[in-house]
């Protein structure tokens, strides 16, 4: 496996339309590109890889210069440790899948392959499959396929351009989980471009959100969640956090999980995942309660000691977004402005913050 | 049965397939690939061949390849004998006006190749090279295949062009298209039979090769 690295990128084109991009994708961990179509997000990432050539653009790769348009630099793609998971996966229909892998190992001495291709195989679990043409997979083998086809490269950077949308909702949960799962295990410095935001809560943890070809919002996923700041601009209108946490203890007479983002603990249905594991908890405003004093008697498993930092209005007019910090973390609560009144919610005001265990989404 | 005439029409069908296939794979890769302004001029001028008259263009290719001409006089100087009436002069006027038969499959093969398998290929490692080697030679096999037996075919057919820019002369020009015409003219109606029967045989298999060929393509995806 290639050495990760970080990956700056700066891009700039007036045509065929107009795009200005500037961001950095941290090495072993997700960067999410994010934004409607048409916002320039697969542009992007051909242009990272090469495919795509602009005549103001500086791409370098750790230490590595890939393109410099004021040095006149520019490897081409073929001389990129880049791996590239396309959309509908671009992989070649007169290749079997073993072939393919073989293919894409060129740059390993040819006694070393049949073991890599092994391996690849066994980590897509493609092992019983190696011997088919694209055709004749599902759509998820497909994507695993193109997935490992990626990795044969031994790539600095793994390049995913909307890797789930051809999939169904179903399979699409698996593909996340694998996804994340091969990224930690391999410390891969990974791109991916999506509209989809549940791609982005659930396994980015750096994000870049693009508009008509610019940067309209950077930096780490629970920073934005956390703080309302991922502009509302393709069906991600709904206040929600996304925290980085941790498996602390599992209870299984109780068939619950204690979980932890920072100095919040949560209480969870079981995560399937070993203590310590890291999991992506998403917790959406609306699922937040405040109170001023301690209920009783309620089928709650997580009551919060929280401070409100700010109270704005929310998009709808009647409502109140209410930014809190319980233990460090910040959390969204969405209440209405009546609410809000009752409580005398305003910054510095101690309040609980009352969570049900089932609003706690943990994907690990 | 003139088995001169049959030699020369599969010698010049074979020569112009060697000759026009890579000349046609690179233009049909530029047509296919490329979105460029004045493609659309470019595919009208490939195409001409299919519509106008074959005296037309027999004509024209007359008018060019005649000692008057750049071309001809070139043409002359190296081969020392003029172009028109020689058989050199018949497999220039064949690879223009077979140029659609060559273009036309493989431009149609290579822009199915979907966008992401050309970026995969060298996302993959390939050079520009290795990529047109490895992957878009092979999925573009059926189309070259069709490219050959349709340029072969028409070639053995072709009878205008060749009747203007190459005459009749035995050996040299005269092909089996050619004969038949004179054996008729000569009311040699056994001759011309057996001769009309033999390029019927072959377009015959030349249709079943392609067919088989674009099947068994087919059946590898």
């Amino acid at each position: 496996m290639g050495a990760s690295a970080g990956l700056q990128v700066r891009l700039r084109q007036s045509v065929p339309f107009a795009l200005d991009v500037a961001f950095e994708a941290p090495a072993g961990s997700i960067t999410a590109l994010f934004g409607p179509s048409g916002s320039g997000k697969t542009t992007v990432l051909r242009a990272i890889a090469g495919l795509h050539r602009m005549n103001d653009a500086r791409v370098s790769c750790g230490a590595e210069l890939w393109t410099d348009t004021a040095t006149r630099t520019y490897q081409p793609p073929h001389r990129r440790p880049v791996g590239f998971v396309f959309q509908d996966y671009g992989l070649f229909p007169h290749l079997t899948v073993r072939e393919q892998l073989a293919l894409a190992l060129g740059h390993r001495p040819a006694d070393e392959r049949p073991a890599r291709i092994d391996a690849l195989l066994q980590l897509a679990s493609l092992q019983g499959l190696s011997d088919r043409h694209p055709a004749a997979l599902s759509g998820g083998q497909q994507q695993r396929a193109a997935l490992v086809r990626a990795l044969a490269r031994d790539p600095a950077v793994l390049l995913l351009d909307e890797p789930f949308a051809a999939v169904d909702w179903a399979l699409r949960e698996s593909l996340r989980r694998e996804l994340v799962a091969l990224q930690r295990s391999l410390s891969l410095t990974l791109v991916l471009v999506t509209h989809d935001f549940e791609d982005v809560a659930k396994l980015a943890s750096h994000l870049v959100v693009l508009d008509r070809g610019t940067v309209v919002a950077a930096g780490s996923v629970e920073e934005l969640t956390s703080r309302n700041a991922v502009p509302g601009i393709s069906g991600w209108h709904e206040p929600a956090v996304a925290l980085d946490a941790r498996v602390l203890a599992h209870e299984a007479d109780r068939q619950l999980s204690l979980i932890a983002a920072g100095g919040l603990r949560l209480e969870v249905p079981t995560v399937p995942a070993p203590v310590g594991a890291p999991v992506r908890v998403q917790l959406a405003a609306r699922d937040v309660i405040l109170a001023s004093h301690r209920p009783e008697g309620l089928s709650l498993h997580n009551m919060l000691e929280a401070r409100v930092i700010a109270v704005e209005p929310a998009a709808h007019a009647a409502l109140r977004l209410v930014h809190l910090e319980v233990g460090g973390t910040r959390v969204l609560s969405l209440v209405t402005a009546d609410a809000a009144r009752k409580l005398s919610l305003a910054a510095g005001k101690p309040v609980l913050a009352l969570i049900k265990a089932v609003a706690v989404e943990a994907f690990a | 049965m003139d088995w001169t005439a049959l030699g020369l029409s599969l010698r010049l069908g074979v020569v112009t397939v060697a000759l026009l296939l890579p000349i046609a794979f690179v233009l049909a890769r530029w047509l296919a690939f490329r979105r460029v302004r004045g493609r659309g001029f470019v595919e009208a001028l490939v195409a001409l061949p299919l519509i106008l008259p074959p005296t037309v263009v027999g004509f024209y290719l007359l008018m060019a390849f005649g000692r008057g001409s750049p071309v001809g006089a070139a043409f002359e100087s190296v081969l020392g004998h003029p172009l028109v009436f020689s058989f050199e002069g018949l497999v220039l006027a064949s690879l223009l006006v077979n140029l659609p038969f060559a273009v036309q499959p493989m431009q149609n093969a290579l822009a199915a190749i979907p966008a992401s398998v050309r970026d995969a290929a060298r996302c993959c490692g390939l050079s520009p090279a290795a990529a047109i080697r490895r992957i878009e030679l092979p999925l573009a096999l059926p189309g070259i295949a069709t490219a050959a037996v349709l340029t072969f075919a028409h070639t053995l057919g072709e009878f205008g062009v060749v009747l203007m820019v190459g005459g009749s002369i035995p050996g040299e020009t005269r092909t089996v298209a050619i004969a038949i015409y004179d054996r008729v003219q000569a009311f040699d109606e056994p001759a011309a039979a057996t001769m009309a029967l033999v390029l019927l045989i072959l377009a015959v298999a030349a249709l079943g090769i392609t067919n088989t060929l674009a099947r068994r393509a087919s059946r590898q995806d």
